[in-house]
C-alpha cells in the first residue's frame, strides 16, 4: 500500500508542516516515509507545495506524478493539480475558501468543509490545515486516531501547541 | 668575544632568493627579530602569499602555510579561528593584498580577525617581472603602464591603510618605511606592536611597509631608496591610521 | 539504536558532520543548501566549534584550507555556482595534501543556473574542477540515511588518504526529509596530523603547508607519489550499488537522485516483463568501471539516466569499451526524469529505435 500525498497552497497556509505531520503518522505506524518540499522564490509568499510519500515499500523516487490524495489550499492549487490525482483517490479542500463546484473530477472522494470558518470560531485562524487533516483522516481511514496523535506529537515539540494543534485535529475528526 | 649581530632565529640558516637592493630581507628580518623577542617562534604559525615573498615559508623557522594569490587572510582566519591560542600572521605584498585579495584583506579586518598582517607596498608587481599594481603611482611607468599610469583609464593608486581605517573591526592599522635607519627603526616598533596586539587578543593589526623595488623600477638600489623618499611617501604618507586601544584613551 | 528522525538532507549532512568530530564550518549562502550553513551556525557554537559565515567562497574555501592546515576536521558547503568559486582552493588543498570534505548540492546550470535539482556538474567533480593533476574523492549518496552514513565516511577516507573529498548530491537530496536514524553518539577522536602547521612548539623542525615546486622534476614527484595514493583509493574505495542484476537483461546507469526515480522505473518494466537491474555508483571518482564491464558481457544494453545533457555516460561508456551498446537519456536545467520517461527510453532501446 502506498499513498501519495500532494499538498499545495500558499506559503503561511502550514502546507509543509502538514506534510511532517503525514510522514510521522507513517513513521509512527512503522511505514518508509518521503516529504519532498518545492523550495526557491516560491516560496516567498508565492504557492507552497509539498510531496509525501507513505508507502510499505521502501521509497523509490520521492517526486509524486499522480498523488492518491491532493490537499488544496487555493483553488491554483486545485486547478493546477487535479487532474493528476488517480482514479477512486481523494480531493480534500476548504470550501471557505474554493467552491466545490470548481472540482471537475468525478471519479474521486471528495472532502470540503469549512476549515477557515471553523478555525476562526475556534479563535485558531492559523489552525484550519490541522481541521482538514483530521477531517481527511476520518474519511480516509489513513491512519487510527491513535496513530494519528502520535504523529502530531512527533512533529510538534512545545506541548502547549501540541494541545492546540490536536484540538484542531479532533475538530476535523468529529465533522 | 660577544656577538653583537646575528641572524635572528626565527629565520631559517639559508640564502634568501631576493634581488639586490630589496627590502624585503630587511622586513623579513623585523619580522623574525620580533618574534624572537617575543618568545613566539613555537606557537607562530605564518602565511606566505603569491608573489615576490612566495619562498617565505623557506624563510621562516616557525610553522608556514603558502596561500593562492590574495586569499592569506582567509586562510590566516581559518588557522586562527582552528588554534585561537597561536599567534598567526600574513606577509603579502601590493598585487596580493590589495589587487587580487581585496575582499579578503577588507573582511579580516572588519571581522576584526585577531590577526596580524605585514603588508609591503612597493608600488609594482615584483615577481612576474614589474606590471602595474593597485598601489603604482600616477605616471609610474611600468610593464603594463609603458606610458605611465593614466588615472583617466587605470585609476587611482590605493591606499590601503585609509581605506581599511573606516573599518570597524581592525585595531590597529600604521604606515611605515624601510628606506632609512631610523624608519626601519620605527617599522620595528610598529611590527612588534601588531603582533603584540594579537597576543593581547585585541584584533586585526596591519602594518604597512614601504618598500623598493630597484629591480622593477629599473634604479639602483640608492637611488630606490630617494625615489621611494620623493615619490611614495607624499602620496603615502606615513603614520598611524587607526589604534583602537588609543582611541578608547582618548 | 537511537530513534528514526524526520530530517532535511542538508541538516542532516551537518549533524552527521558534527558526529563525525567536524566542528568547524566555513560557507557562504546560496540556495539549495542553506539549510546546511543555518544548521551549522545554530549548533557549532553552542559545542566550542567554529561558524563562520565568509565573505565569498573563495575565501570560504581558503578558510577550510588553513582549518585543514591547522589539523583540524573541516567541513564547507555549497551549489554549483559557489563550487565554481571554490575550485582555485580546492586545487591548492589538493595540492597540498590536505583533507577536508565539500558539499555540492547540485542545481541547473551553466551560469546562474536555476535552483532545482541537477547533475550536471559531474565533469567537474570528477574530471579537476580546479587546475592540476589531481582527484577528489567523489560520493554520490542517494537516501537521506546513506547521506548520514557516507558523511563520516568522507572525513576518514580524506585524512586515511589526504585528498578533499566531495560528497555530491542535489537539490532533492537537501530539500527532501526522510526518516533517519543517527546511532549511538560515539566519542571521536581525530587522529593527529604531523603534518599540520599548529606551532612547533620549538620542538620539532617547521611544517610547510605548500603546493610550489619550481623544479619541474620535484613537482612531477609529488604529483606522482599522489597518484601512487590515488591507486590505492581505486582498490580499496570503489563503491556501487548494484540492484536487481541477477536476471537483468538491461541495466540502467544512475546515481543519486535519480537512481531513485530509476528504481521506480525497473519496478513499473519488471511488470511488463522487461528484466531491468540498476548499477548506481556510490563513489563517481573512483569509479565502479568494474561492475559495469562485468555487467556488459552478459547484458543486451545499458541505458545511462542523469538530470545533465550527459557525462556520466563517458565513463559509463569506457568501462563498457564497446562490448554492448549504452544509450543516454537525460533532462537537464533542473528537470527531473519521470518514471515514464525512463520506461520509455529503456523500450526504445530495447526496439533498436
Amino acid at each position: 500500500m502506498t499513498n501519495e500525498f500532494v499538498i499545495a497552497g500558499f506559503g503561511g497556509q502550514g502546507v509543509l508542516f502538514m506534510g511532517k505531520a503525514l510522514a510521522y503518522m507513517g513513521m509512527a505506524d512503522e511505514k518508509n516515509v518521503s516529504w519532498l518540499p518545492s523550495y526557491g522564490p516560491e516560496m516567498r509568499g508565492g504557492t507552497a507545495n509539498c510531496h509525501v510519500i507513505v508507502s510499505d515499500d521502501p521509497v523509490a523516487s520521492p517526486l509524486i506524478i499522480n498523488p492518491t490524495t491532493l490537499f488544496a489550499m487555493n483553488l491554483p492549487s486545485l486547478l493546477k493539480f487535479q487532474d493528476s490525482v488517480v482514479e477512486g483517490g481523494y480531493i480534500v479542500i476548504d470550501e471557505t475558501l474554493i467552491d466545490p463546484a470548481e472540482i471537475t473530477r468525478k471519479d474521486v472522494n471528495v472532502v470540503a468543509i469549512p476549515a477557515a470558518k471553523i478555525a476562526e470560531e475556534m479563535n485558531a485562524k492559523k489552525l484550519a490545515n490541522m481541521i482538514l487533516l483530521g477531517a481527511y483522516i476520518k474519511k480516509s481511514g489513513f491512519v487510527s486516531y491513535e496513530t494519528m496523535k502520535k504523529g502530531i506529537g512527533k512533529s510538534i515539540k512545545k506541548p502547549e501547541m501540541f494541545e492546540i494543534n490536536m484540538k484542531a485535529m479532533d475538530k476535523g475528526f468529529e465533522l | 668575544m660577544e656577538k653583537v649581530f646575528e641572524r635572528p632565529k626565527a629565520l631559517c640558516d639559508v640564502p634568501l632568493h631576493y634581488c639586490p637592493g630589496c627590502t624585503h630581507g630587511i622586513v623579513h628580518r623585523l619580522v623574525a627579530e620580533v618574534i624572537d623577542e617575543l618568545g613566539i617562534e613555537g606557537k607562530t604559525v605564518g602565511v606566505a602569499p603569491v608573489g615576490c615573498a612566495v619562498f617565505a615559508y623557506n624563510y621562516f623557522n616557525c610553522d608556514m602555510i603558502e596561500a593562492a594569490h590574495g586569499r592569506a587572510p582567509a586562510v590566516a582566519t581559518g588557522v586562527k579561528r582552528a588554534l585561537p591560542e597561536n599567534v598567526v600572521f600574513t606577509y603579502q605584498g601590493d598585487g596580493d593584498l590589495a589587487a587580487i585579495g581585496t575582499a579578503e584583506t577588507v573582511h579580516a579586518a572588519s571581522r576584526g580577525e585577531n590577526i596580524t598582517v605585514i603588508f609591503i607596498n612597493n608600488a609594482i608587481y615584483g615577481m612576474t617581472g614589474g606590471q602595474m599594481a593597485p598601489t603604482t603611482l600616477e605616471g609610474q611607468v611600468t610593464q603594463t603602464s609603458p606610458y605611465g599610469r593614466d588615472l583617466k583609464t587605470q585609476g587611482y593608486p590605493v591606499r590601503v591603510c585609509e581605506l581599511l581605517s573606516n573599518t570597524g573591526g581592525a585595531a590597529y592599522l600604521e604606515r611605515v618605511s624601510v628606506d632609512s635607519v631610523p624608519n626601519i627603526k620605527k617599522a620595528k616598533a610598529a611590527i612588534k606592536k601588531a603582533f603584540t596586539n594579537q597576543i593581547e587578543g585585541k584584533g586585526f593589526s596591519l602594518i604597512e611597509v614601504l618598500s623598493a623595488c630597484p629591480t622593477n623600477w629599473g634604479l639602483t638600489p640608492t637611488e630606490a631608496l630617494k625615489w621611494l623618499r620623493e615619490n611614495m611617501i607624499p602620496y603615502y604618507p606615513l603614520g598611524v591610521y587607526k589604534d583602537k586601544e588609543a582611541e578608547k584613551n582618548d | 539504536m537511537g530513534e528514526k528522525v524526520l530530517m532535511k538532507g542538508n541538516e542532516a549532512i551537518a549533524e552527521a558532520a558534527i558526529r563525525a568530530g567536524c566542528k568547524m564550518f566555513f560557507g557562504y549562502p546560496i540556495t539549495p543548501q542553506t539549510e546546511l550553513a543555518a544548521y551549522m551556525a545554530k549548533r557549532l557554537p553552542k559545542i566550542g566549534g567554529v561558524f563562520l559565515q565568509a565573505e565569498s567562497e573563495v575565501a570560504a574555501i581558503n578558510m577550510v584550507y588553513g582549518a585543514a592546515s591547522a589539523g583540524k576536521r573541516v567541513l564547507t558547503s555549497s551549489s554549483s555556482p559557489g563550487v565554481s568559486l571554490k575550485q582555485e582552493g580546492i586545487s591548492y588543498i589538493a595540492g597540498s595534501d590536505l583533507p577536508c570534505v565539500i558539499i555540492n548540492i547540485v542545481r541547473g546550470g551553466p551560469g546562474l543556473g536555476g535552483i532545482q535539482p541537477a547533475q550536471s556538474d559531474y565533469f567537474q567533480a570528477c574530471k579537476g574542477g580546479g587546475h592540476g593533476d589531481y582527484h577528489l574523492i567523489v560520493l554520490a549518496p542517494g537516501s537521506i540515511q546513506e547521506i548520514v552514513d557516507i558523511t563520516k565516511d568522507a572525513f576518514e577516507l580524506s585524512e586515511k588518504y589526504r585528498m578533499p573529498v566531495m560528497i555530491m548530491g542535489d537539490g532533492m537530496l537537501g530539500q527532501m526529509m526522510e526518516p533517519i536514524e543517527f546511532g549511538e553518539e560515539t566519542e571521536v577522536v581525530v587522529p593527529e596530523r604531523d603534518y599540520a602547521t599548529n606551532g612547533t612548539q620549538m620542538k620539532r623542525p617547521h611544517n610547510i603547508i605548500n603546493s610550489l615546486y619550481i623544479e619541474p622534476s620535484e613537482l612531477e614527484k609529488t604529483v606522482l607519489e599522489r597518484y601512487e595514493r590515488y591507486k590505492k583509493v581505486e582498490e580499496n574505495e570503489t563503491r556501487v550499488e548494484e540492484y536487481m542484476l541477477d536476471d537483468a537483461e538491461y541495466v540502467i546507469a544512475a546515481y543519486g537522485t535519480i537512481a531513485r526515480v530509476a528504481k521506480t522505473a525497473i519496478a513499473n518494466l519488471r511488470k511488463e516483463g522487461i528484466k531491468v537491474g540498476l548499477i548506481r555508483p556510490i563513489t563517481l571518482w573512483p569509479f565502479p568501471s568494474a561492475s559495469f564491464a562485468k555487467a556488459a558481457d552478459k547484458v543486451k544494453g545499458i541505458l545511462d539516466v542523469e538530470m545533465s545533457m550527459g557525462q556520466m555516460v563517458e565513463d559509463v561508456r569506457l568501462s563498457v569499451n564497446g562490448k554492448c551498446p549504452v544509450e543516454f537519456f537525460g533532462r537537464t536545467g533542473g528537470v527531473i526524469p519521470t518514471p515514464g520517461e525512463i520506461c520509455d527510453a529503456l523500450k526504445k532501446m530495447k526496439e533498436g529505435k
